[in-house]
């Protein structure tokens, strides 16, 4: 009876120790297949199109490098791609310092179901289109806008704010500033409170102890937020036509300069190639930095 | 009394059934004898306001695909397979290029009432290839010196030095398109053929732009021009004209166009049959209503931006029935008007550039906004 019970109970280990097998695979299989079709397939789609041609308006698959040398050869194009980068990052580091006041407050000062209602209140204008809001900035920053009215009911000049980086950069902070706020939320929530407390009870100023015990612990959370807000920034189109007026040339503005003259896909994939592995290459500088050993 | 509403009311939603019923049925007939007539255009042409009628009569659905901008229509047109689009309304310079790679159908003359348009219209260089015509000239405007009456006075935009004008420094605007930009200032620049240049004529131009950089607000497009203008944003725009500014006066805005010294430019929009439509006599039909007088005047008063037409017809219509608004577009029959502009030689056509590549002054724009 129990001879006869026994092999039955392996097969149900075994079915079982398949069956856990087949599970974890069947989770495991999206990644590749996620990683291919949203990443690695565009990526090589891309890469191949900066090779091809455009034969009356037409793409047409082709191995040229002529839209490389045509782009390489701009003699603006790294004045321009600087611009852009400098533009980005500057907002990026701007909107982390506006943020982290809030994010410091939601995180240490409100109580958990208050900072769960707050961060409702981050993450509504994204039930909002982007457009729209970029749209509605410049009822406020034109000229005779609200902003430019109040400015001269106080004696002010009240000139226009319209293309000016100070424009581009609310643009950049609509974008970016929410996100940033709840990465810096989730990174400081997360710092350990032993710490704080110990350092507290030993005598520590509340600056040392943000300087010294938040900041460090918080500080891969806090870099993603820098990363973020400049990625978003950086490939940012709207504001940068809409507030910025164009004037301030970023790279995404002329992905689009190239697209309309001729339909030059070709040299429009090699700016956006650029602009890939510039985001890579400080995407790897400030990972590594975020997460390097503290010593 | 209850039991005798019961069958009144029964009786009314049987009878409001069956009339139904009986309503609808020439409409799904209709509807099922309706045709399609794509047609490839600029924005705005589609409206109901404009097509309402004709499609009502023909019983015809028109399904447009609106795009921006000559490059955009060439790619569209080359991207798609032949027939895709019945009706293509295009400007002047590009119609040579449709012609050319065999996107157009030639035309029968004596289909539409070109013996009723202005003579400068009729046979008009661009639209006739050996002596048959591959587009009909539809409506046209003229480009200049746009200017926010507030900011610049018209006497100022006389002439487009005045963009220079330090007290207009960071007010200029520009609409974000090579073509009448550099037209405009080779008119600044005294060539008589603003857009056939040789290579010291051309490096001036690009000269004369690049000087006017410091003086520039923004780039825009259709939308942003209208509000830059408005606000006072900027001051002056060249190489625009009353598609911009009439949308805005409409609205009561104080904004106009100077035709300066040195010349205006010329848009024209024409209406071609797509090569090998299969529905080739209801293009023509739509056609022929767009050149009738009630077609012209509806194109001359389109909500998207007015303009002036070509046709006799058509302008004794529109100063029938709109006179305020021929008089503001310059179309009086009795007085001076816009042809004496055309004939005092005081306006070029637009086109492609003559000795260099569309690709050179690409660059040349595409460098300037971002210097």
């Amino acid at each position: 009876m129990t001879s006869s019970a026994f092999p039955a109970r392996t097969s149900g280990r075994r079915f079982h120790f398949l069956f856990n097998r087949a599970w974890q695979a069947l989770w495991v299989l999206p990644l590749p297949a996620w990683l291919l079709l949203f990443f690695a397939v565009p990526l090589g789609l891309l890469v191949a199109i900066s090779f091809w041609s455009v034969v009356n308006y037409r793409l047409t698959p082709d191995a040229t490098l002529s839209a490389w040398r045509y782009v390489l050869g701009l003699d603006f194009l790294w004045a321009s791609f600087w611009r852009s980068y400098g533009l980005s990052m500057a907002s990026a580091v701007a909107i982390s310092l506006l943020a982290f006041p809030a994010s410091y407050a939601m995180a240490f000062v409100a109580a958990p179901r208050q900072r769960l209602i707050l961060l409702g209140f981050a993450i509504a204008p994204f039930f909002t289109s982007y457009l729209v809001r970029i749209y509605s900035w410049q009822v406020f920053l034109t000229e005779g806008g609200v902003i430019s009215s109040v400015v001269q009911a106080l004696g002010g000049k009240g000139e226009s704010l319209l293309n000016t980086y100070f424009a581009l950069f609310l643009g950049h902070a609509t974008l970016a500033l929410p996100v940033v706020l709840i990465l810096q939320t989730i990174a400081l929530a997360n710092v350990d409170r032993t710490g704080i407390s110990a350092a507290a009870n030993l005598g520590a100023r509340p600056g040392a102890i943000l300087f010294r015990i938040i900041l460090p612990a918080a500080r891969p959370g806090l870099t993603l937020g820098l990363l973020f807000a400049f990625l978003l920034s950086y490939a940012e189109f709207v504001s940068a036509s809409y507030l910025g007026g164009g004037t301030f040339q970023t790279l995404p503005i002329l992905v689009t300069d190239l697209v309309r003259a001729g339909q030059q896909w070709p040299r429009a994939a090699v700016v956006s190639l650029l602009m890939i592995a510039s985001l890579l290459v400080t995407a790897f500088v400030t990972v590594l930095w975020a997460y390097r050993e503290k010593g | 009394m209850t039991h005798n509403t019961i069958t009144t009311r029964r009786r009314l939603i049987k009878g409001v059934l069956a009339a139904t019923a009986v309503i609808a049925t020439p409409a799904v007939l209709r509807a099922q004898g309706r045709r399609d007539l794509s047609m490839l255009t600029w924005a705005g042409h589609a409206d109901p306001d404009v097509i309402g009628a004709f499609e009502e009569t023909h019983n015809v659905r028109i399904r447009a695909k609106e795009y921006v901008g000559g490059d955009q229509m060439l790619a569209q047109m080359a991207q798609s397979p032949a027939g895709t689009y019945d009706v293509i309304l295009s400007d002047a310079e590009y119609v040579v290029q449709l012609q050319q790679a065999g996107f157009i159908e030639p035309l029968t003359p004596e289909d539409y009432p070109f013996d009723d348009f202005f003579p400068e219209f009729q046979n008009f260089r661009g639209h006739w290839f050996d002596g048959q015509p591959y587009a009909v000239f539809l409506r046209f405007g003229f480009l200049g010196l746009s200017h926010n009456r507030a900011a610049m006075s018209e006497a100022e935009a006389r002439s487009y030095r005045s963009m220079w004008d330090p007290q207009h420094e960071g007010r200029i605007g520009h609409f974000d398109w090579h073509l009448p930009n550099l037209g405009a200032l080779s008119l600044l620049n005294g060539n008589a053929s603003p857009f056939d240049l040789d290579e010291a004529h051309w490096a001036e131009l690009t000269e004369t732009m690049m000087s006017l950089r410091p003086q520039v607000r923004g780039f825009y497009d259709y939308g942003g021009m209208l509000s830059a203008l408005r606000s006072g944003e900027v001051s002056a725009i060249p190489g625009i004209g009353d598609w911009i500014t009439g949308v805005l006066a409409r609205d009561g805005a104080d904004v106009t166009t100077t035709i300066p010294e040195e010349g205006g430019l010329q848009w024209t929009e024409s209406l071609s049959i797509g090569a090998q439509s299969e529905n080739q006599d209801l293009a023509r039909t739509f056609i022929q209503y767009m050149l009738s007088p009630e077609g012209q005047v509806k194109t001359a008063t389109l909500k998207a931006y007015p303009a002036m037409i070509p046709s006799r017809a058509g302008w004794a219509r529109l100063n029938d029935e709109l006179p305020g608004e021929a008089q503001r577009q310059n179309m009086v029959l009795n007085g001076p008007n816009a042809l004496d502009e055309i004939r005092a030689g005081r306006i070029r056509l637009r086109e492609l550039p003559v000795q260099q590549s569309l690709e050179t002054w690409n660059d040349a724009w595409t460098r300037y906004k971002n210097a």
